[in-house]
């Protein structure tokens, strides 16, 4: 995972709350099992409205998705996470997530930043008053900054930040933990069924 | 931790690996993988190097993308994920319930009926719905592909202990008004957003009440209103249900794990973060008008007007779901036709779902030039309907009866709704484009759905003219 401490990039309003997984990564692109190269399923269905924010040539090359509360709910697809990695954002900001978009988010390398939503206004009309402005996503401060007048502070659970700011692998990490995992498992109930083992 | 506790920090606390300076690792007692949220695990693990650290407590199937009326795969993308699951699970030995096999069907189908979903358990999938398997009282919820790669290597996930929620659901559902109704009823109330962050406890006399079936789809629809996990403490039905089923112990074992269980619910005077209480008693069949599970009303309702709608985020999103969804401001929900109904998903589309509405179209014909797909959940719950002769009722109500799986649901295999095409659905998303690009979506019951069916229009079964004796009887 590419570390993540400072960015700052083209800030893009996307005005609309509960943005649920299946706009952001149509089902039909689901389908694939690679890794990569869903910049084209992303928004699919919204993108083919001229009128939709992503097609306005004045937030090109946009990194950060400023968005309404409940980004991200619905279906469990990280997919939806790649797409917006793979379209260029490296942080969306939102008044609230779905809970697990905002873990593959962190597990990917794309910065859930919760920010209350009288600030996430004041974030779209500064957008919208400069359109092509840039927004900076701080992960060393905990701040996002936008223009001259906007400093306000974000939280992202500690451990989240730490490997972010590290790129570390999560799984490494628990791995570290073996000794722990083969310990437990040498207590654990033997009622628990095994898949194999039915009767 | 001393005093009373609550089941979900019973739980936790059975299956959490303290580490110090990090959060807590959640050991996984069952893990159910599918061919869509896999793939990119598994190449993951090859990546690295390490393999499946417990294969045993892995369970595959093949049900989000898989046609219901052939065995054959015949769009070339859905079967390389289909044949890419099937070579993962062979070369990492895992145990995979193929398409038309028996044990095949949607993924939290098959783990209660089988009994693999015991009280006290930890069960993840690469799946939302997860929380389904909570009715038993487990700790079941959903993960991402991510997620997936680290169980598959560790068996275990790194947990912030979770907030606790308690929805009190008091008195007794209404004759005719089922968990579904129950369901959508408390999304309404609370939003989609409602319950982030919170493991949900379901409880009190409603809850009781229910049998295992119908708190299974409770708990399915935790997630549209945000809660990370939904369960029920196990109970006298619990243990009725589990017992005798393949993967339930049995002899001492069984009063053993019984005695365990019996010592999961919360405990007097728990203390939980938020409480949700609700009336059963005043609720009726509920239905949604939207294109997100909070934007439902009572049947007996209409569609609303966003003018009248006071938060200025809540308007703009009613206006933009009429728009989507083609409808017009106080519009009666019963005035609304449909050119689809779709019985199944995991959310209902266990024996009792089909019962249900066998009984509702049992001597009965459904509209002209209305599609009516009823699509069980496993191929265990397709060959009890079929010794039960429900199929009989579905295919003479003029239905079709078809194999198991998430079927139309996603709009991800060949079970999809058309463009400004209307269905009547008992799954749980009424998602834009969801079921198809453009289709409409009405979330309801499946009593709702067959009494749908039969008028092509949003219909109760109460709503219904009396059949004439010969044709209500059972056949």
């Amino acid at each position: 995972m590419q570390p993540f401490t400072v960015h700052t990039g083209v800030g893009v309003p996307l005005r609309l709350s509960n943005v649920d997984t299946d706009q952001i990564l149509p089902s039909k692109y689901l389908k694939r099992v690679t890794r990569s190269g869903y910049e084209d399923a992303l928004f699919a269905a919204w993108r083919q409205s001229p009128d939709f924010v992503l097609n306005d040539a004045a937030f090109a090359g946009a990194s950060v998705l400023v968005t309404g509360p409940d980004f991200g709910t619905g279906s469990s697809r990280e997919v939806a996470v790649w797409a917006l990695q793979d379209y260029g954002f490296r942080a969306v900001i939102a008044p609230r997530f779905g809970d697990i978009f905002r873990t593959n988010a962190g597990k990917s390398g794309l910065v859930a930043v919760e920010l209350a939503e009288p600030l996430v206004l004041r974030l779209w009309e500064l957008l919208d008053a400069s359109p092509g402005s840039s927004l900076t996503v701080d992960l060393e401060r905990n701040v996002v900054e936008a223009g001259n007048d906007f400093t306000e502070p974000f939280t992202l659970d500690e451990y989240t930040r730490w490997r972010l700011l590290n790129g570390l692998d999560d799984i490494a990490i628990t791995l570290e933990s073996e000794g722990d995992i083969a310990v437990f498992e040498q207590q654990r109930s033997p009622l628990k069924p095994r898949v194999g083992s039915r009767r | 931790m001393t005093g009373p506790r609550t089941i979900i920090q019973k739980i936790w606390q059975n299956q959490a690996i303290e580490r110090p300076g990090k959060p807590d690792l959640l050991y996984i007692d069952l893990h159910f993988v599918h061919e869509v949220s896999s793939p990119q695990a598994f190449d993951g693990l090859r990546d690295t190097g390490r393999p499946v650290r417990r294969p045993e407590l892995t369970m595959a199937t093949e049900d989000h993308n898989v046609p219901t009326d052939t065995l054959l795969l015949n769009d070339p993308v859905s079967r390389l994920q289909v044949e890419t699951l099937r070579r993962n699970c062979e070369e990492f030995g895992i145990e995979l319930k193929r398409l038309g096999e028996a044990g095949q069907g949607i993924v939290h189908i098959i783990g209660p009926e089988t009994g693999l979903t015991q009280p006290g358990m930890t069960i993840v999938c690469g799946d939302s719905h997860t929380s389904t398997h909570g009715a038993l009282g487990a700790l079941a919820f959903g993960i991402g592909t991510s997620e997936v790669e680290h169980v598959l290597a560790t068996q275990t996930l790194p947990q912030t202990k979770p907030k606790t929620m308690a929805v009190t659901v008091t008195g007794r559902l209404p004759e005719g008004v089922a968990s579904k109704d129950l369901a959508l009823a408390l999304i309404a109330q609370v939003g989609t957003g409602g319950g982030q962050g919170h493991i949900v406890e379901y409880r009190g006399e409603a809850i009781r009440a229910l049998s295992i079936e119908a708190r299974m789809s409770l708990c399915n629809m935790s997630i549209e209103w945000g809660a990370r996990a939904g369960l029920v403490a196990p109970d006298e039905t619990t243990f009725d249900y589990l017992r005798g089923r393949p993967y339930a112990p049995t002899g001492e074992d069984w009063e053993a794990a019984v005695d365990g269980w019996r010592q999961l619910a919360s405990d007097e005077g728990a203390v939980f973060d938020r409480e949700v209480t609700i009336d059963a008693s005043t609720l009726s069949p509920f239905v949604t008008w939207g294109t997100n599970p909070g934007q439902g009303v009572p049947l007996d309702d209409s569609v609303p007007d966003p003018a009248e709608i006071g938060d200025p985020e809540e308007r703009e999103a009613a206006a933009r779901a009429l728009a989507y969804m083609g409808l017009e401001p106080n519009t009666r929900m019963r005035d609304i036709a449909v050119d689809t109904v779709f019985i199944g998903s995991c959310t209902n589309s266990r024996i009792e779902d089909l019962r249900i509405a066998a009984d509702v179209l049992r001597g009965r014909s459904i509209a002209d030039g209305l599609r009516l797909l009823v699509v069980p959940g496993s191929m265990r719950v397709k060959q009890q309907a079929e010794d039960e002769h429900l199929d009989d009722v579905f295919l003479a109500a003029g239905a079709q009866w078809r194999g198991a799986g998430c079927s139309m649901c996603l709009g991800m295999n060949p079970d999809v709704v058309g463009p400004r095409e209307r269905t009547a659905s008992t799954s749980n998303r009424n998602f834009e484009g969801r079921q198809g690009p453009g289709a409409r979506t009405h979330l309801v019951s499946p009593a709702v759905a067959a009494a749908t069916a039969v008028t092509g229009r949003l219909t109760s079964p109460a709503d219904l003219p009396e059949r004439s004796r010969t044709e209500s009887r059972w056949s």
